[in-house]
Parts: structure tokens; C-alpha cells; sequence
């Protein structure tokens, strides 16, 4: 990001009279003089020295590093890596017990979906006048905001044998004693129960907040005109946050693809419930596969650019100008 | 949190209903209706907040019984001594959460203070500043909000340990500053809100661009520090991924690690365990409390930019 001197002084000569046009933003005025010239250029980077570093360092060498390592076989520690080609990329899709990873993914997904449609209903419940309203609020998104090892905890002991779930269960005169960490179906479906828990809070906070900008003269007008509250929904509420409802659908694809924290404290990834993350911080740090996990993380990553790609597509941004 | 939609009972749904219109149903169906829906409304949120409650309510009962209680008792059995908290002053001192809850301690404050810093100085030069290279400046930022931070774990590793910074509390701190995008985009709203004829101003009084982000704009940018205070201090507190990975040595523990180590020693000791993961919810509890209204909207703007 060095600019030579004589560039920079064709350039800016002939950007003058274009610079006081087009931006919005107005400039820093003039310091006349080539030294202070010199100090305002060099000013923005002064202040973007320390975050651009940072950028660069854990986002990019890393990105660029992990692309490299996916090509080889290094184990982490070793100094000398050959280079295997596709070798690892060719394991992921081929070896039938790394790739089932994504086959856990989509109870994470169906989790996401159950989460949104019950956070999109108590948003639009709680976005009318209720009592208690304050109170339903807080105790809706409080799970959003508890540390994930104790949430991988509580909820070990309410799955547990004879556990709280069981308990409850009995009441209603189900059959407890069930195990419900023991098998790959029901442990997955547990651990998927458990994040809807945990994060429902956070979409319903994120739709509140677009229903509440809604201007109330809209529901006014469409109850005169004798909308009932479907319909209120349907046309008023649903169009209006359509843009934090994509929003929603990309964080939960991608966060299903990338959940770790639970399953991980809860099972450690067994009987069944590993995921693509646990699996790859195994491959790297307990397996000593730097190489092949690389490889698994590099699929990860297309995978999810690829998703926010096609969203962008489906659903442009209205807001995304950032300059 | 000013424009909520206006009460609408359906008392006055009806009436308005009733008085104006010809086909809607009649007054008393749609006020049975309403009756009927508000119930099923009010039915479906207690259910939810059990839902939310009686897990932690569960691990609350059981940090407060004894040994024998828990095992022997059935999960939703009441504690012989409400008032015993033995097991809490074994979850304290055996699961060393005091230095875990200093080593947090010491984490939040650097990357919340760095976070605030960067944030703002890099949102101050992308906005005021007009060089020939900001359209790729931001570009680099924008392009990192699609690298999820768990898919480089395995590369950054690396580039942590290749600066020596592997198992010391400095590697979280460099990370949680390093990737912290959200942040930016929060200021860089704010810093957009605040008239450039401040800056023009204070410019002629003399002022140079360092004191004008140091007098002018990060007094101005309060309301955005507040947010990204409130939302980095969660996430860091709450984090487990980066230190579970960077920070292995039992005494640089953070509350999550500390706990989660909690599995090993006190085995199936519910009692204990259940203190220690009260001990570390209750913090977040307090300050939920007390900044609830902040919390809202500090998730509502970071999450949507």
C-alpha cells in the first residue's frame, strides 16, 4: 500500500477539481505546502496502521497460509511438508467418515428453521401491548447471553438418566430412563433442541427491533380498514422485516455448519454428534493432520462464501453501501 | 424503542370494527375471538419462559444440595437447606475461579479498550478521509466479515505460535481486537451521523486530525461505545473456542475454561458443577439486569450491520 511520489502527485493533480464534487462527506481542508501535503496524505494511515496489521495478520496470512497447507501433508510441527496436490481434498469427499460431518449439519439446519418461525412469533406477539411485556422479553433472549459452558452443562444434567427432562416426561406419564446423549439420532436432535434454546433469543431481539420501526399509523390504518392480525402480519409485518429475516436465514445456514461449542463441551463429538468444526480442530490438534484439516477448512469456507453469495443474489442488500 | 406499535386491545379492535365496517363478523365473535386468541398468546409465553426457566432453575436447586441429596434425590427435588453453599466454596477454591474470573478480567479490559480504539480510529479514517486507496481499504474489511473465524483456526494457530504468544493471555486479546469487524461497522454509522462541520471547525481553530478524533469525535461517539462495549464484553466473556485453543495452561484459565474443566475433577459431582456454572451465569445476570435496554439495542444494531 506504498504510493510512489510522482503517481501520487500526477494523480493528484489531476483528481483536484473531481474531489470537492462527488463526496458527501466533504474533505479535511488544505494545508498548503508540500510537507503538510505529505502529513495529510500519510494522516489516514496513521490511524489505519494498527487495524489494517491486525486485519492482516489473523485474517488474510491465515486464509492465505491455510490454502497453502490444504495442498500438503504437514502435521503441524514438522518442518518439512510435501506437497500432495488434491490428495486432501480428495479424502474429505471420498472417505465416507469425514464427509458424514455434513450430515449432522442438518439437524442444526431444521433446528435454525424451528427457531426463526418461533422467534418470528413471539417477536410479533410481543411487539403488541401485553402485560408483562418487559418480562416475557427478558426471559426470551437471557438464554442468548449465557456462557456456553454452563448452558453445555445445564443442559447435560436435564438430559441426563432420570434427569429433569425425564422427569417432566413422567408427569405427562411418558416412560422415562430414556438416554438421550446414548444414540446418534436422539443425542443429535438434543444438542440441536439445545442451541435453539440458546440462540431463539437472539432472532427474536433482531425482529422486535425491526417490527418496532414499523410507524404505528400503519397498524392504525389497517385495523380501520378491518385488517385482522394475520393479515396485519402478512402485509405489514413480514415485508417490513424482510431484510433481518435473510439475515437471519444466512447467520443460522452458516452458523449450522459451523457449530462446535456445544456438542463439543456436552458429547465431545461422540456417538455420532461430531461436527464439521470438531472434527477439524481434532484433525489439527489432537491428530496432528494440519494438511487435511486445512483442506477440510478451506471446504468449509467455500461452502459458506458460496451461501452468502447466493443470498446476496436471491435477496439483494438494500443497505450495503459501506463508503 | 420509541415508535412501539400502539395498544390495541381487542376491546377496541371490536368497537372500532363494530362501529365502522359492515361485513366484518359480528361485535361479540370477534370479541370472543380476541378473548380466545389473547389466552392462547399468553399461554404460549408462559410456556416458553418455563421452557427457558426450569433448566436453570434445576441447576440452581441442585447447587444447593449436599452430596447425598443430588444423587439420591430425583432432579426436581427441593434442597433440604436453602441456605447451603458448600458447594459453591468448592466450586471457588477447587475450581480455581478466582484466577479464572481475573484472567477474564484482565482479557475484557485490553480487547474491549483496543476494540474501541481500533474501531473508532478505523472507521474515523475510512469516513474522513479521502485517499486514493480507502475503496480497497474497505474492501479488506468487507471481504473479512465472510471469513467465519472458526474456518482459519487452524492457520492462525499457527501464526499465533509463530510469535511466541501461544499460552499466554496476550493471544485472545490480539485475536478478539484483530477480528472485530462488527465494531468498525457500528462506528463507522455513528462517525456518519456526526456533521463533517465540526471537523471544518475545529480545522480552523488549528486543530490536526489527531485532535480532532481525540476532542471532537470519540466524545461524539458515546452512544457507539456503549453498544461495542456491551457486545465485546459478552462475547469475551462468554467465548470458549479461543481460549480452549490458545491458552491451555491450567492457571491462564477464563471462566469458560476454568469451568469446563470442572468435567474431569468433580466427575459426576452435580452439586458442584452446577454451583460453578451458577457462578459463572449469575455475572451475566447482573449486568442483564441493570442494562437491559442497552443490551437490546447494542444486538440489535451489531447484529444487523
Amino acid at each position: 500500500m506504498t504510493e510512489t511520489t510522482e503517481a501520487v502527485s500526477v494523480k493528484t493533480h489531476r483528481a483536484t477539481p473531481s474531489r470537492r464534487g462527488p463526496s458527501p462527506t466533504g474533505d479535511s481542508p488544505r494545508v498548503p505546502g508540500s510537507r503538510g501535503r505529505t502529513l495529510r496524505r500519510a494522516t489516514p494511515w496513521l490511524f489505519l496502521a494498527a487495524p489494517l496489521a491486525l486485519l492482516i495478520t489473523f485474517t488474510y496470512v491465515p486464509v492465505g497460509n491455510m490454502i497453502y497447507y490444504s495442498f500438503t501433508d504437514w502435521d503441524g510441527i514438522s518442518p518439512d511438508r510435501n506437497f500432495t496436490g488434491l490428495d486432501n481434498y480428495v479424502q474429505i469427499f471420498t472417505r465416507p467418515e469425514l464427509f458424514r460431518v455434513f450430515f449432522v449439519s442438518v439437524y442444526y439446519l431444521a433446528a435454525s428453521a424451528v427457531q426463526i418461525v418461533i422467534a418470528l412469533y413471539f417477536a410479533t406477539v410481543l411487539s403488541f401491548d401485553l402485560r408483562f411485556r418487559n418480562l416475557f422479553k427478558g426471559l426470551l433472549f437471557f438464554p442468548y447471553l449465557i456462557n456456553g459452558v454452563a448452558i453445555g452443562f445445564v443442559f447435560l444434567y436435564f438430559f441426563q438418566d432420570g434427569g429433569t427432562l425425564d422427569t417432566v416426561l413422567s408427569w405427562f406419564g411418558q416412560n422415562p430412563g430414556h438416554a438421550w446423549l446414548g444414540d446418534p439420532g436422539s443425542a443429535n436432535t438434543s444438542l440441536a433442541g439445545v442451541s435453539v434454546w440458546r440462540y431463539t433469543g437472539l432472532n427474536f431481539v433482531l425482529f422486535l427491533g425491526a417490527i418496532q420501526s414499523i410507524p404505528g399509523e400503519l397498524y392504525e390504518a389497517a385495523q380501520l380498514d378491518g385488517a385482522t392480525r394475520w393479515q396485519q402480519f402478512r402485509h405489514i409485518i413480514a415485508p417490513s422485516i424482510r431484510p433481518v429475516l435473510s439475515l437471519s436465514v444466512i447467520l443460522a445456514i452458516s452458523g449450522s455448519l459451523a457449530v462446535f461449542e456445544i456438542p463439543w463441551i456436552m458429547t465431545g463429538g461422540a456417538t455420532g454428534t461430531s461436527t464439521f468444526v470438531i472434527q477439524t480442530v481434532k484433525l489439527a490438534f489432537q491428530f496432528n493432520k494440519t494438511g487435511l484439516a486445512s483442506a477440510a477448512a478451506v471446504v468449509l469456507l467455500l461452502i459458506i462464501l458460496l451461501i452468502t453469495w447466493i443470498q446476496r443474489r436471491l435477496v439483494p442488500d438494500e443497505k450495503v453501501d459501506l463508503v | 424503542m420509541t415508535t412501539a406499535p400502539q395498544t390495541t386491545t381487542p376491546q377496541t379492535t371490536a368497537m372500532k370494527t363494530a362501529g365502522r365496517s359492515r361485513t366484518a363478523p359480528g361485535p361479540r365473535r370477534v370479541r370472543l375471538r380476541g378473548r380466545i386468541g389473547r389466552t392462547l398468546v399468553y399461554v404460549s409465553l408462559v410456556v416458553a419462559s418455563l421452557v427457558v426457566v426450569l433448566p436453570l432453575a434445576v441447576v440452581l436447586l441442585t447447587s444447593l444440595k449436599t452430596s447425598s441429596e443430588a444423587t439420591d434425590g430425583g432432579a426436581l427435588s427441593l434442597p433440604g437447606n436453602w441456605l447451603n453453599f458448600d458447594n459453591y466454596a468448592t466450586a471457588f477454591s477447587d475450581g480455581q475461579m478466582l484466577t479464572a474470573f481475573g484472567n477474564t478480567l484482565f482479557i475484557l479490559l485490553f480487547s474491549i479498550t483496543g476494540t474501541v480504539l481500533i474501531g473508532s480510529m478505523t472507521a474515523y479514517a475510512i469516513d474522513r478521509f479521502h485517499f486514493r486507496a480507502r475503496k480497497l481499504v474497505m474492501a479488506l474489511f468487507l471481504v473479512a466479515t465472510l471469513v467465519p473465524g472458526v474456518t482459519t483456526q487452524v492457520a492462525t494457530f499457527q501464526v499465533v505460535n509463530s510469535f511466541g504468544l501461544f499460552d499466554t493471555r496476550w493471544a485472545p486479546i490480539l485475536l478478539y481486537m484483530g477480528t472485530d469487524i462488527v465494531s468498525i461497522y457500528i462506528f463507522l454509522q455513528f462517525i456518519r451521523g456526526i456533521p463533517v462541520s465540526l471537523d471544518e471547525a475545529a480545522r480552523l481553530d488549528g486543530a490536526n486530525s489527531f485532535t480532532i478524533y481525540r476532542k471532537i469525535i470519540f466524545p461524539l461517539l458515546k452512544p457507539a461505545v456503549a453498544t461495542v462495549v456491551i457486545i465485546k464484553g459478552i462475547t469475551v466473556y462468554n467465548d470458549f473456542y479461543i481460549p480452549f485453543l490458545y491458552m491451555p495452561s491450567q492457571e491462564l484459565g477464563t471462566v469458560s475454561t476454568a469451568l469446563f474443566r470442572f468435567k474431569g475433577p468433580f466427575g459426576a459431582h452435580w452439586e458442584n458443577i452446577s454451583a460453578g456454572a451458577v457462578l459463572v451465569i449469575v455475572p451475566t445476570l447482573i449486568a442483564f439486569l441493570f442494562l437491559q435496554r442497552y443490551i437490546y439495542n447494542g444486538f440489535a444494531q451489531g447484529a444487523t450491520k
